[in-house]
């Protein structure tokens, strides 16, 4: 699943991201080139395109391989409790603090096969505030939405999730949230009954709502700097003053003017709005 | 050593290595110009969560600048780039970095693959890449895309190596530019700066 001179140029790269603003109104022009092309020309060859002419229709004529297409390009790769400690500071600092409000509103944009939605879940109803909580769980695919709503995960990856679990500071038996069934965990409904899977581009469509919490990890990365600047302007407009942006672990507020208004919760890559 | 005219032109080094490469990189390192004319980017294999420990470890051996890649960041010349764990590090067309979180690739992330072939059509025909010791054939395939742009390809000796399958991959698999001993790998590089 490689090439030694790619089989698809960067003129066709763009192309092709031509093609979905003009169709479909997707708009890629703003994320980082090398992995899309990584994941075009990844595509190409899985699904054996027989040349660049007939890919391009494709994807311009069958709606069906256009979200095929936009699955394939997008990274969707994630997981329960990825980054323990990250997870244990929103249970040990964050979560707490905004336990005082009346009610919390949590936006987690990019969140893909929602792995981190229900992780969230299940901390906030082990202290106490699920029953409060109100999570926004958004992506620009709706293929991932529909895993996500379904609260099943590959059994096998259960043994790495509880030990993520019990890193990040939980303390009951993980299997206590999911039963198995063949291959498949299915997570309790009650975990879900709080989250809202929807649909949200954070290139193209507007704030929705305001939050106490935004978590957004490991979407930015894909995204260019002028693209990233839009994106947490989008953030900003959409957190309430003394609400948390949380962004993954090797993503930052810093070249953003926006980080004077904001305090870093140490040691993390977590900011609270200050001003 | 000879000296190539395509080297003089060398825009930038990347090194990748897996089992048994730690130990060539702390000895190759102390021996580097600190005045190199290129980035020296390092993709090695390691553990999940042990990030700062490899820089810091590698600072110590060079007064070159050594740094974690972040992401968006632009390769300069004289400094050590080290790819983070857990990530794919991408190279744009205008030399900045990308970091990626997509599937595993030859069971490995950071793919040393991944950099390569990037790193191989951004760099073209000014890129040097050197797969060091170790246990799996992550590499080998960039290799050849190095080769298809244009650049030039290195290999640890793999008699050499503490883990010679990479390496011996490479050689199996391509027609390598150059093949060296740890001893000579300081006096190559500082020869294409
Ligand atoms: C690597 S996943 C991150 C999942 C999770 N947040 C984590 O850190 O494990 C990136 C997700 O961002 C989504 N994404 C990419 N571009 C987006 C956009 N413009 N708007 C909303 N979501 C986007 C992708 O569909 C994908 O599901």
């Amino acid at each position: 699943m490689y090439s030694e001179v790619s089989l698809i140029n960067d003129e066709q790269v763009e192309i092709l991201l031509a093609d979905l603003l003009d169709h479909y109104g997707y708009d890629f022009t703003g994320y980082s080139r090398a992995s899309l092309k990584r994941r075009i020309i990844r595509l190409y060859s899985l699904d054996k395109a027989l040349s660049f002419a007939e890919f391009r229709y494709q994807i311009n004529n069958d709606p069906v391989y256009f979200k095929r297409f936009v699955e394939q390009i997008t990274v969707n790769v994630t997981e329960m409790f990825r980054d323990p400690v990250f997870f244990k500071t929103l249970r040990d600092v964050v979560l707490p603090k905004l336990g005082t409000y009346p009610f919390i509103r949590i936006w987690l944009a990019g969140c893909s096969t929602g792995e981190e939605a229900y992780s969230i879940s299940i901390i906030l109803k082990e202290l106490n505030l699920l029953h409060k909580s109100l999570i926004y769980a958004t992506d620009l695919n709706p293929v991932v939405l529909e895993k996500a709503a379904q609260s099943m995960f590959a059994l096998s990856q259960m043994k790495q999730y509880s030990e993520n679990y019990i890193a990040s500071g939980g303390q009951l038996d993980f299997s206590s949230y999911y039963t198995a069934n063949y291959s498949l965990a299915k997570f309790d409904d009650e975990l879900k009954r709080k989250i809202i899977f929807s649909t949200h581009n954070l290139v193209s469509d507007h704030t929705f709502n305001e939050f106490q919490l935004i978590l957004c990890r490991n979407v930015l990365i894909y995204f260019d700097r002028d693209l990233q600047h839009k994106v947490l302007q989008l953030f900003d407009e959409s957190l309430q003053p003394l609400g948390y942006l949380a962004l993954g672990s090797k993503e930052t507020l810093d070249f953003s003017p926006l980080s004077k208004n904001y305090k870093r919760v140490p040691a993390e890559k977590i900011w609270r709005k200050v001003s | 050593m000879e000296e190539s005219e395509l080297m003089k032109n060398c825009e930038a080094l990347i090194i990748g290595g897996s089992a048994g490469s730690l130990e060539v990189l702390l000895r190759v390192l102390p021996a580097l110009s600190p005045t190199l004319s290129f980035p020296v980017i390092i993709v090695v294999h390691r553990k999940h969560g042990t990030d700062s420990l490899l820089p810091d470890l590698l600072s110590g051996k060079t007064s070159l600048k050594v740094k974690e890649i972040e992401e968006k960041e632009q390769a300069m010349a004289g400094t050590v780039y080290i790819a983070p764990s857990d990530y794919h590090t991408l190279i744009e067309q205008n030399k900045t970095f990308s970091l990626d979180y997509s599937e595993k690739v030859n069971y490995s992330r950071p793919a040393i693959d991944v950099t390569f072939q990037t790193g191989a059509e951004a760099y073209k025909g000014k890129l040097v890449c050197m797969l060091l010791s170790g246990s799996n054939s992550d590499g080998v395939n960039g290799l050849k895309s190095v080769k298809a742009w244009g650049g030039i390809t290195v290999i640890q000796d793999p008699e050499t190596a503490q883990v010679s399958y990479m390496p011996a991959q490479a050689a199996l698999q391509l027609k390598i530019d150059y093949t060296l001993s740890i001893e000579d790998m300081a006096d190559f590089i500082n020869l294409l700066s």
